[in-house]
């Protein structure tokens, strides 16, 4: 665990609840200094209401949360120098833009001057300069957006705290948005928390996600593990496209699993499948296969990383033709498979005969229950 | 050809309510205009011209003008007093987590289903010298005998409230409730105190509705004569009161058509002021 002192928020065990319904249990969390988390989950898993724990608009039921080593479970929100941008943007209507970036600074004691110029650098890296006298409601949602995160980073916050800021705002904006949240996050150098169930804005953003479902964290991990290591189904299921095929363990040597994979109706022949894991799996367990829908290649087998390469034929059921990809349903074994290919020059059609490569370290081994093995 | 048919079109649809709105509203107030320059003959009859009679009346007699003062003063106090009582159930009701807010509103309407004459006849059953405050009072042997609370100007604006606060609170109710939860929650997390939240989001944000209310409250407070007839003394007369004194006790049409106008005018100014200060599209709002 690292130095207490390059943490900017500490959750230790913490809960929510509201009469008897548990809206977030055993949160443990460290988010580091400078740090960018991103907390990940569909819509009630309890995302939001962590956010605004660490705000101090929720009370907590149980736990400690610590922002920069000081507990502040008993602080009230206006003692928490923190920086929150809302969903919805929450800017003040009645006041100007200036009075809006200004509002946190007259409780910091600044004479007049300084404030101004702070308002003017604030609304300089939000690239809205010009904008102080007019009112939030003469602004697009996106410049409105600027302005709100200009509000939250003027007072020189602990950590700053997004809940589904890009939610309201459309899809190209969103894309704008994000590089530049990103890019402004990195500039200041602060630690921030970012709530969102977009999975797309949490790879492209976070240095660290975490995955929430039903109050609690189901995998903590960069970008690149969460999405190519789940640990659960969940995770699996809620970024990307997943394939998720029964199977029983035949053989385990040196790391490498032997799999038949449970032929569906039809009576087909099995899949048999190797899958690189540090599992322990006893002969004949019964295990689930997690394969992302574009690890598995369609005719022209991906470059080996030195262990075993899985063949198999398939018969191309659909083509869903998305531009840059395809999307195919292939029928292997018995078996629906997806498999997300980019498109070279012709995509397989309909009713092709196909064979399909995966190699042994794409794909991942959960037990039955949908967990990784420990 | 067409065009004028269709320009001719809006006006056509209009005509209902534009005849409805002349035959109830513009034509027997003409009927007022001019009935306030007829004068009472010593006979008891009205006759007919143009006579300046009441008029004069008005503008020079300073017993009416003392009326007219005091009524202003006595709805102004009112709608002070409703601004700041209302404000607290209108914000609570507007806050509440409890599930029933719909019956919390139903509350506030039911007076509305008594009379309003009966809900002020009931102050003296409160109030007066037999009534409830004086029966405790003497019980608990605070008092010896039975203290004249009725018939005085605070009893005159207590009733008034009573009659008004609904309005008030209904009014608070509605801006209150429009305002987003989460820009006091940022007003909070940008450092303001509950306190200092509510001060600088919550109240101005609550303005119109605030406004509305009060213009409401003025409004039908200084145009009313049931109240102080019912709860006031000799000296609490109110300028409607002097309306219903001429028409219905003297039998005066003339002069009351003219004290009716005089009202008419400056309720009509005030409200055309305000309006032009604050907006009124809140006040449909809150009806709406």
């Amino acid at each position: 665990m690292a130095e207490t002192r390059d943490i900017a928020v500490r959750l230790t065990d913490v809960e929510k609840n509201y009469g008897s319904f548990q809206a977030v249990r055993d949160m443990t969390l460290d988010i580091p200094e400078g740090s960018f988390v991103t907390l990940l989950g569909p819509s009630g898993c309890g995302k939001t209401t962590t956010l605004r724990m660490i705000a101090g608009l929720e009370s907590i039921t149980a736990g400690e949360i610590a922002i920069k080593g000081r507990r502040v479970n008993e602080v009230p929100i206006h003692k928490r120098n923190l920086g929150v941008v809302f969903q919805n943007y929450a800017l003040f209507p009645h006041m100007s833009i200036a009075d809006n970036v200004a509002f946190g600074l007259k409780y910091r004691k600044l004479n007049k001057t300084d404030a101004r110029e702070k308002v003017r650098r604030a609304l300089q890296m939000v690239r809205l300069p010009h904008v102080e006298d007019r009112f939030p409601g003469q602004l697009s949602g996106g410049q409105q957006q600027r302005i709100a995160l200009a509000r939250a980073i003027v007072i020189e916050p602990d950590v700053l705290l997004l809940d589904e800021p890009l939610s309201a705002l459309d899809a190209n904006l969103r894309e704008d948005m994000r590089v530049e949240l990103k890019r402004i996050q990195r500039e200041l150098g602060i630690a921030t928390v970012f709530v969102t169930h977009d999975q797309g804005e949490a790879l492209a953003m976070s240095d660290k996600v975490v995955v929430m479902s039903d109050g609690q964290m189901e995998q903590i991990g960069t970008p690149e593990d969460v999405y190519n290591r789940p640990t659960s189904r969940f995770v699996a299921s809620f970024l990307g496209n997943s394939n998720f095929l029964g199977a029983t363990v035949e053989d385990v040597t040196d790391g490498l699993v032997t799999l038949a994979v449970k032929p569906g109706e039809g009576g087909a022949m099995p899949i048999r499948l190797s899958i690189a894991s540090n599992g322990r799996f006893r002969k004949g367990e019964a295990v689930q296969i997690v394969i992302r829908a574009e690890r598995l290649c369609i005719g022209r087998a991906p470059e080996s990383r030195g262990g075993p390469m899985n063949t198999f034929e398939g018969v191309v059921t659909n083509v869903d033709y998305q531009g840059l990809n395809a999307r195919y349903f292939v029928e292997a074994g018995g078996q629906k498979l997806q498999v997300i290919n980019p498109i070279d020059q012709h995509p397989a059609r309909e009713g092709d005969r196909v064979t399909l490569h995966l190699r042994s370290e794409d794909a991942v081994i959960l037990d039955d229950t949908g967990h990784v093995h420990h | 050809m067409s065009t004028l048919a269709e320009s001719r079109r809006p006006w056509l649809l209009l005509s209902p309510a534009l005849g409805t709105l002349s035959f109830l509203l513009v034509a027997p107030l003409g009927f007022i205009v001019v009935y306030s320059f007829w004068l009472r003959t010593a006979t008891g009859a009205d006759m007919g011209g143009f006579h300046l009679d009441n008029w004069v009346e008005f503008f020079t007699d300073a017993f009416y003008h003392d009326i007219l003062f005091y009524t202003v003063r006595v709805a102004l106090i009112t709608t002070i007093l409703c601004a700041v009582v209302g404000y607290i159930p209108a914000y609570f009701i507007a806050n509440t987590r409890m599930k029933n807010k719909a019956l919390l509103l139903l509350l506030l309407m039911l007076p509305f289903w008594i009379s309003y004459i009966i809900r002020t006849l009931s102050w003296i059953n409160i109030l007066g010298t037999g009534g409830a405050v004086n029966y405790v009072l003497m019980q608990l042997g605070i008092v010896n005998e039975p203290l004249q609370l009725l018939y005085n100007e605070p009893s005159v604006i207590l009733g008034l409230m009573h009659y008004l606060l609904p309005f008030m609170i209904l009014n608070v109710y509605v801006s209150l409730s429009g305002i987003d939860g989460n820009l006091v929650a940022a007003a909070r997390t940008l450092g303001a105190t509950p306190f200092g939240a509510f001060l600088k989001v919550t109240l101005p944000l609550s303005m119109p509705g605030l406004a509305a209310g009060s213009l409401l409250c003025f409004v039908l407070g200084a145009g009313t004569y049931i109240t102080p007839l019912i709860l006031g003394g000799p000296t609490n007369a109110m300028f409607a009161n002097l309306i219903f004194e001429a028409i219905i006790i003297q039998l005066n049409w003339p002069l009351g058509a003219a004290l009716s106008i005089v009202l008419l005018v400056v309720l009509g100014t005030v409200v055309t002021v305000y309006g032009r200060l604050m907006g009124l599209n809140q006040i449909s709002k809150s009806f709406g």
